[in-house]
């Protein structure tokens, strides 16, 4: 690990899928020790850019030179030879086994017999050149999202790969998180011991921690440099080209009172069975967006999952419109409530189906998508979807592709255009955003506050404060499955909700 | 569902069916026979004749009922292995019934009976799904052991409470009769059960390709979470493919009664159910090429005897065939995604 990383280029790479010309010829040099970061908004390339260097597509044209020499990278395992090393938006890691297990494991060309006390020692010796260290004893099912990605990083690390591709990998972390690792990371590259290739949506990790960037826009370089001589505002430019951000939608007065969502007393119980969300009782009035503030992990995953009827509650009611709401299809459709859930391609999807099928889960069983009430009208299905791909821009070679070809911010707007597409009375919404790129944000928070002027009730569950300070009229801080804090939009203070969001006050 | 492309899967299975054949090819060739001959006399007693035709398409029928009992639970994402049992309970069903309509007009009489196989196999795979679903019962586990109930039951039947102690040859159950027996699609010696098999798979394909119905139970198959989201009944989807499939498989054992032989005895395990599954997964879940591949499996087993006579090899060497092929069909769901040939979707 004390060997300096090689230089990389990256020339001319570009590649098809089908008709649509996914990469067109980008080229990046990568310095030893440099940290990079590639932006640009969503479907523009980054992750089929990084893909193709790192084996798992093959490019139609373009070379990657290592060390000066040029290499035909046609497997990771190559890849992973030269030194390159990927993390995720998502977790590889096995939550069973130790930190130390995970470590070890994920060698390529593991012995037959593994030497545990040379490993951990060598694990040890591993752990003191870091700037972060993770106890090697503990099961990863025990680790914070922050400490994961932490170990996803230190294993690539441990397995020698000293180029290293993050494709977005904060989404799934708190700011403070994110903060830490990319501090880290930079100076890993500072002392030369590491190159990093970055991937991210967030103008503030580019600037604050990359020294250079690379802008991409619907397959093509339009743009980069060194950090230090952008703003945001040319970043954004760049990004977007002429293309306007849409403005805030204004917060308008709403004059009902009515209840549209009401949880009483809900306790719901993790998968391991221990409680994750304890006697949570919360209104959310119609017109009115409150926003469910807290860190990852504080029993939010679960407190949507019930809403959404993937989890059975432990006991406690939900009422909608004042009745209660058992979530069958009928009620669904009469209340008309609606969720965009995280992670939509594992909560919301089916990678196999088509994108016009996406978006027809919530209504090919209306009169107007089927034939007779009961035969689905696929003519009817394509042409929902094209309207929805036009109005919600999802990138996509036509209704007919399969969801799983779609970049990780289309998926996302797929679903968005599902659940907002139509008269929405209750929208629960977690993290809508993540993996949107900031146009995408800005139009995302624009529709949810416009569901809400029309008279929607929305409840919010986010990880990012500063969504939650722009969106709701009210926010309360969930902290241990408890509903701790509740402060309205006008006394929020993010200083003491970032309090209640790490401890009990 | 536009899961994966037609050219992909027709590859991959066409690659599945000749790894078997060559493999199947070298088992013959260490018994010293020529695996070229072999393969002109399998083909010869599936296809040559019209006689062997018609024996293929005989043998097909039942497999294309009980390609059924696993394809639809598959499509809402069980592996259901039950078609055997499920048979075995619709044959047994339908002899309790039929022996009871001696004096009614044969239509009817063997409309009723139908109705009760397929009511009989619907309810003993719907009662794995139901299990399945609000007890968390492995389904896959579940309908293997229903089918060593189902059998064992029968055998009680056979040899006690319902015995015809006329038959000799072996314990067999009361007859139907000879006038409630159905006959031969006309000009033919294909008994209708062909028909029965053939008509099942165009509903049961138009029913997942075209209904509301088909496309929830596509969605729950590709995604529960999504499905959950979705407000969709799984609960009685569930039950519903499993009890259809059972359905089609109890039919099959009807028409092993009604078509064939008369009375229920061990003859109704013959294996059909279990070669279902195969024909499901050859299939690749798909009503429609079910059909087809239940006939080319037909075909396999009905020339069996010709192998037998013409190389001395064993009945159950189309057995070994059969089995070839089921491991090369699984080995080849793994290269689903793995030829870049096939990944552009079309614009
Ligand atoms: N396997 C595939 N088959 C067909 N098209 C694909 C495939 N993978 C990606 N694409 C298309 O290539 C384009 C670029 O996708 P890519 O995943 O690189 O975008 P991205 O910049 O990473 O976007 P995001 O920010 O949303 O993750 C998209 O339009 C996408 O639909
Ligand atoms: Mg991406």
């Amino acid at each position: 690990m004390t060997e300096a990383p090689p230089a990389v280029e990256v020339l001319g790479m570009t590649k098809r899928f089908g008709d649509l010309l996914a990469l067109d010829g980008v080229s990046l040099a990568l310095a030893p020790g440099s940290f990079h970061a590639v932006l640009g908004e969503n479907g523009a390339g980054k992750s089929t850019l990084v893909k193709c260097i790192m084996g798992y597509h093959r490019p139609d044209a373009g070379r990657v030179l290592v060390g000066g020499r040029e290499w035909a990278i046609g497997n990771p395992r190559q890849a992973h030879r030269l030194g390159f090393g990927m993390v995720y938006q998502h977790f590889t890691l096995v939550p069973s086994m130790t930190v130390a297990e995970n470590l070890v494991l994920g060698a390529e060309d593991l012995p037959a017999v593994i030497r545990w006390d040379e490993e951990r020692a060598k694990i040890d010796a591993f752990q003191r050149r870091m700037p972060f260290a993770i106890d090697p004893a503990r099961p990863v099912a025990t680790l914070a999202a922050g400490e994961k990605q932490k170990l996803e990083i230190l294993k690539q690390l441990f397995l020698g790969r000293r180029i290293l591709i993050l494709d977005e990998p904060t989404s799934v972390l708190t700011p403070d998180e994110a903060d830490q690792i990319l501090k880290a990371m930079r100076e890993l590259t500072e002392e030369h011991r590491l190159t990093v290739v970055l991937i991210t949506h967030k103008f503030r990790e580019a600037l604050g921690f990359a020294r250079e960037v690379t802008v991409l826009r619907a397959g093509r370089r339009v743009g980069g440099g060194l950090v230090k001589d952008l703003t945001r505002d040319d970043l954004a430019r760049m990004m977007i080209g002429s293309a306007s951000i849409p403005d805030p939608a204004a917060r308008q007065a709403t004059a009902s009172r009515a209840i549209g969502l009401e949880v009483e007393s809900l306790n719901v119980l993790n998968d391991k069975g221990t409680v994750a969300v304890r006697d949570a009782s919360l209104r959310v009035h119609a017109g009115e967006i409150v926003g469910v503030a807290g860190v990852s992990g504080n029993g939010q995953r679960e407190l949507v999952e019930v809403l959404a009827r993937q989890r059975e509650p432990a006991s406690g009611a939900i009422r909608v419109g004042g009745a209660v709401y058992a979530r069958t299809r009928a009620e669904m459709r009469r209340h008309r409530v609606f969720v965009l859930t995280d992670e939509p391609l594992r909560n919301a999807c089916v990678r196999t189906m088509s994108v016009a099928e996406n978006l027809a889960f919530r209504n090919f069983d209306d009169r107007r998508n089927t034939i007779g009430g009961w035969l689905v009208s696929r003519r009817a299905l394509r042409a929902q979807a094209r309207a929805l791909i036009e109005r919600y821009r999802i990138r996509t070679p036509g209704p007919q592709a399969r969801l799983e070809t779609l970049s990780g911010g289309n998926v996302q707007r797929t679903v968005l255009a599902r659940e907002l597409s139509e008269d929405v009375a209750v929208l629960i919404a977690q993290n809508p955003c993540a993996g949107l790129d900031f146009a995408a944000t800005a139009e995302i928070r624009a529709r949810i506050m416009g569901a809400r002027n029309a008279g929607a009730a929305v409840l919010l569950i986010s990880e990012d404060l500063d969504e939650l300070l722009e969106l709701a009229d009210r926010i309360v801080v969930m902290f241990e499955g408890r509903l701790v804090h509740e402060t309205s939009r006008e006394t929020a203070d993010a200083h003491t909700i970032g309090h209640y969001m790490a401890s009990q006050p | 569902m536009l899961a994966r492309s037609g050219a992909e899967t027709a590859a991959i299975s066409a690659a599945a069916l000749l790894g078997a054949l060559v493999l199947f090819g070298a088992f013959v060739a260490l018994r010293g026979l020529s695996p070229l001959e072999v393969y002109a006399a399998l083909f010869l007693g599936a296809f040559g004749t019209w006689f062997s035709i018609e024996q293929t398409l005989t043998q097909a029928a039942p497999l294309m009922l009980t390609g059924l009992c696993t394809a639809l639970p598959a499509r809402a994402g069980l592996l259901v292995i039950g078609g055997e049992g499920a048979l075995v309970v619709g044959g047994v069903a339908t002899v309790l019934v039929g022996a009871t309509l001696a004096g009614w007009p044969p239509p009817l009489a063997v409309a009723l009976m139908c109705m009760t196989g397929a009511l009989a196999g619907g309810l003993w795979i719907g009662a794995a799904g139901a299990l399945r679903h609000w007890r968390g019962v492995n389904e896959t586990i579940c309908t293997l052991l229903l089918n060593y109930i189902a059998i064992a039951v029968m055998n009680h039947l056979v040899t006690g409470p319902i015995r015809d102690f006329a038959q000799v040859l072996k314990p067999a159950s009361w007859s139907i009769g000879e006038r409630l027996m159905i006959g031969e699609l006309p000009g033919t010696s294909v008994h209708w059960g062909l028909a029965f098999g053939v008509v099942a798979c165009l509903l049961t394909w138009g029913l997942m390709r075209h209904t509301t119905f088909g496309f929830a139970v596509d969605i729950l198959g590709g995604n529960v979470r999504a499905a959950q989201m979705a407000g969709l009944p799984i609960g009685a989807m569930v039950l519903a493919t499993c009890f259809v499939g059972g359905a089609a498989a109890g039919l099959a054992g009807t028409i092993e009664i009604v078509a064939v032989h008369g009375f229920a005895s061990s003859s109704l395990v013959v294996g059909y159910g279990y070669a279902g599954i195969l024909v499901a997964f050859l299939a690749r879940q798909n009503p429609l090429a079910v059909v087809f591949v239940a006939i080319l499996l037909g075909g396999i087993s009905a020339s069996g005897g010709l192998l037998q006579r013409r190389f001395g090899l064993p009945d159950a060497a189309t057995l070994v065939l059969r089995g070839l092929l089921f491991v090369a069909v699984l080995a080849g769901n793994t290269l689903y995604g793995r030829f870049k040939i096939f990944r552009p979707p079309a614009a």
